[in-house]
C-alpha cells in the first residue's frame, strides 16, 4: 500500500500544520486567477483523472480548471459515459485507469470509503472529491480558506453548521478540521438529521437554529440532499424550511460581522432565503473562487514530492470507519463491498 | 564530526562592503538611465527574495538622478516556474507575486542579486510574459559569478566575481535584517 501522504482522503486526523500548509499554499495561488495568463507551468507533463461516479458541477469544474491552470492534462470520466455503465466494478475501472499511469485520480463516489478503497488497490495519488456521507476534504479546506481570509485566524471562532448533518460529508470534513484548528463548533438541525452521537466530535448540538447562531462568527449552511434523504427525516420540506431556513431575522442574532457559507448547490427558500444568499454577509461566491486556488494547492502538494511540502511530512491516516460507530446506516460506509459494488 | 578537510577553511571573504555595494547600485541606476534615454516607460521587477529590495533601491536612485517620480517596482516569485521544481520539492514558502502596473509595451528591468546558472532568470522570463508583452526586458544583477548553463547575460552588473562551483555567494541587505555586504564562502557539502 502506498504511503497515505500521497493522498487526500479526508481531514480526520490530519494535523493542524498540514492543514495550515495547504491553506498557505492556496493563498499563493489566489493571485494567479487574476492574471492575464492564468497558467503556471508547474505540473506540465502530469496527468490528472477526474473520476466522477456521482454528479457534480462545482467540484469537477473546479478541479479541472485547477489542473489546467497548473498545466497538468486533465481527463474527465463520468459514470454514464464510461464502462461502469456496462457493469465494470470500481476496482476494475480504477486498475485500468492506473495502468495508463496518471499522476493523480480525483474520485467522487456515492459510497463512503470509496476513495480510501482506491488508495489501497491502485498505485497513484488519490484525492477524495466526496465519498457518500463520509468526507469532502477539499470543500472543507476551501471553506477554511474563505473563513481565514475574512477572520484572519480560525482559532477561537464560533462556527454554526446548520442543516442535514447526518448525510453531510462537507460537515464531517469541516468539523474535523475546525476542531483541529481550535474553533468552537455548533451544529443545528432537526433531531432526525442530528443524532446525539455528533456530540462525540466535541460539538454543541442545537435543535433551534436561532439559539445556535447567537453570537456566531460564521454560519455554514448545508444543502438539503433530496437524493439521499428519502422521505422519512422530516414531514415536509415546507415544515423543515419554516424551522431551519436561514432568514435575515435569524442572521440578525449572530455577530454583526458574521459571514455565511454554503457549499452549493443552494436550494433557495428551503435552507437559505434568497435575500441572505445574495446579501452582504454571504461569501458563497468567494468560496467558489477560492475552490480553484485551494485545489491547485492540493494538486501541487500531492503530485510534487515535498522537500518541506506535505509529502515531506506525514499526513495523518484518516480512517474510513464511520465517525461514531453507533451512527445510523446512512452514514456507515459500505467499504468491504465497495470493490464488488456495481454502479447502477 | 565531519572528517577533516584539506580544503581552505570556510571563512567568508567580503567581496563588497556597504559603501561599494551602494556605489555599484548607483552606477547601475546611471547605466539604466543612459541606455534607455531617461526613465520614461521604464519599470523594475525584483525577483524574490533579494532582488526585490535591490529593485526598490535602484528605482529610487533613478528617480533621484532624473528628478522625477521613480519608475514603478514589482515583485515576482519564480518557485512555480522552476525547471527543477520536481527535484527541489513542493513548498508553501512562496512570496507574493505583485506587479502593480501594466507591463505591456514597457521596458522592464529584471533585478536579482546573483547571476549564476541563468536558470532563475529563465524562470523569471517565463513568469514575466504571463503578465503581458513587455517592449523589452533587461537584466540587472548585483553579482555575476559565472558558470552559466543557459545563453543568458546581464545588461548591468554590479561586480563580476570569479568563483568555483563549490563556493557560495551570500548577499546581506538591511531590508532583510542584515547589514549591506556580499560574501564569498566555501560550501561544506559542495552542493552549490
Amino acid at each position: 500500500m502506498a504511503p497515505s501522504s500521497r493522498h487526500l482522503l479526508g481531514l480526520e486526523g490530519v494535523s493542524a500544520s498540514d492543514i495550515t500548509l495547504l491553506l498557505d499554499t492556496a493563498e499563493s495561488f489566489v493571485e494567479v486567477s487574476s492574471r492575464e495568463v492564468k497558467k503556471l507551468p508547474t505540473l506540465r507533463g502530469k496527468t490528472v483523472i477526474n473520476l466522477f461516479v456521482e454528479n457534480s458541477t462545482r467540484t469537477r469544474t473546479s478541479f479541472e480548471i485547477a489542473a489546467k491552470r497548473m498545466s497538468a492534462d486533465s481527463i474527465n470520466i463520468s459514470t454514464s459515459a464510461s464502462s461502469m455503465s456496462k457493469g465494470e466494478t470500481l476496482e476494475d475501472t480504477a486498475r485500468n485507469l492506473a495502468a495508463m499511469a496518471p499522476d493523480c485520480i480525483i474520485v467522487r463516489h456515492p459510497a463512503s470509503g470509496a476513495a480510501r478503497f482506491l488508495a489501497k488497490v491502485i498505485d497513484c495519488s488519490i484525492i477524495n472529491a466526496g465519498d457518500g456521507s463520509h468526507e469532502h476534504p477539499t470543500q472543507a479546506l476551501l471553506d477554511l480558506l474563505t473563513i481565514r481570509q475574512h477572520k484572519r485566524s480560525i482559532e477561537g471562532l464560533t462556527v454554526t453548521i446548520v442543516g442535514d448533518l447526518l448525510h453531510s460529508r462537507v460537515a464531517r470534513s469541516n468539523i474535523f478540521a475546525l476542531k483541529t484548528l481550535g474553533a468552537t463548533v455548533r451544529l443545528a438541525g432537526p433531531p432526525t438529521l442530528l443524532p446525539r452521537e455528533f456530540a462525540d466530535f466535541g460539538c454543541e448540538l442545537y435543535f433551534d437554529v436561532g439559539r445556535a447562531v447567537e453570537g456566531a462568527d460564521v454560519i455554514m449552511m448545508l444543502r438539503i440532499q433530496h437524493e439521499r434523504l428519502g422521505q422519512h427525516f422530516f414531514p415536509t420540506v415546507n415544515e423543515y424550511s419554516r424551522y431551519f431556513c436561514l432568514t435575515a431575522d435569524v442572521v440578525a442574532k449572530a455577530k454583526p460581522d458574521v459571514i455565511i457559507l454554503h457549499p452549493g448547490p443552494i436550494n433557495r427558500g428551503i435552507e437559505i432565503a434568497s435575500e441572505v444568499a445574495d446579501g452582504p454577509y454571504s461569501v458563497i461566491m468567494s468560496q467558489v473562487a477560492n475552490g480553484v486556488a485551494l485545489r491547485m494547492a492540493v494538486l501541487y502538494q500531492l503530485i510534487i514530492p515535498g522537500a518541506d511540502g506535505i509529502r515531506g511530512s506525514t499526513v495523518g491516516e484518516s480512517t474510513i470507519a464511520p465517525p461514531a460507530p453507533s451512527l445510523p446506516a446512512a452514514a456507515a460506509p459500505a467499504v468491504a463491498a465497495a470493490g464488488q459494488m456495481r454502479v447502477a | 564530526m565531519p572528517a577533516p578537510r584539506a580544503r581552505r577553511p570556510a571563512v567568508p571573504v567580503e567581496v563588497l562592503d556597504s559603501l561599494r555595494l551602494r556605489r555599484a547600485l548607483t552606477r547601475i541606476a546611471h547605466e539604466i538611465v543612459e541606455r534607455n534615454g531617461g526613465s520614461q516607460g521604464l519599470a523594475l521587477v525584483g525577483i524574490h527574495t533579494c532582488g526585490v529590495p535591490l529593485a526598490r533601491r535602484i528605482a529610487s536612485e533613478i528617480g533621484r538622478i532624473e528628478g522625477e517620480t521613480p519608475p514603478p517596482v514589482g515583485a515576482i516569485d519564480i518557485t512555480l516556474y522552476r525547471d527543477d521544481a520536481g527535484r527541489l520539492g513542493a513548498t508553501a514558502r512562496m512570496e507574493p507575486t505583485n506587479i502593480p502596473f501594466d507591463i505591456q509595451e514597457r521596458k522592464v528591468v529584471l533585478v536579482d542579486d546573483v547571476l549564476y546558472t541563468g536558470r532563475t532568470i529563465r524562470s523569471a522570463l517565463d513568469a514575466l510574459v504571463d503578465f503581458g508583452r513587455p517592449a523589452a526586458v533587461q537584466l540587472a544583477v548585483l553579482v555575476d559569478r559565472g558558470h552559466r548553463e543557459l545563453p543568458i547575460r546581464a545588461d548591468y552588473v554590479g561586480k563580476n566575481v570569479p568563483t568555483s562551483r563549490t563556493q557560495k555567494v551570500r548577499v546581506d541587505l538591511t531590508e532583510l535584517g542584515g547589514s549591506d555586504a556580499v560574501y564569498l564562502e566555501e560550501v561544506s557539502d559542495g552542493s552549490k
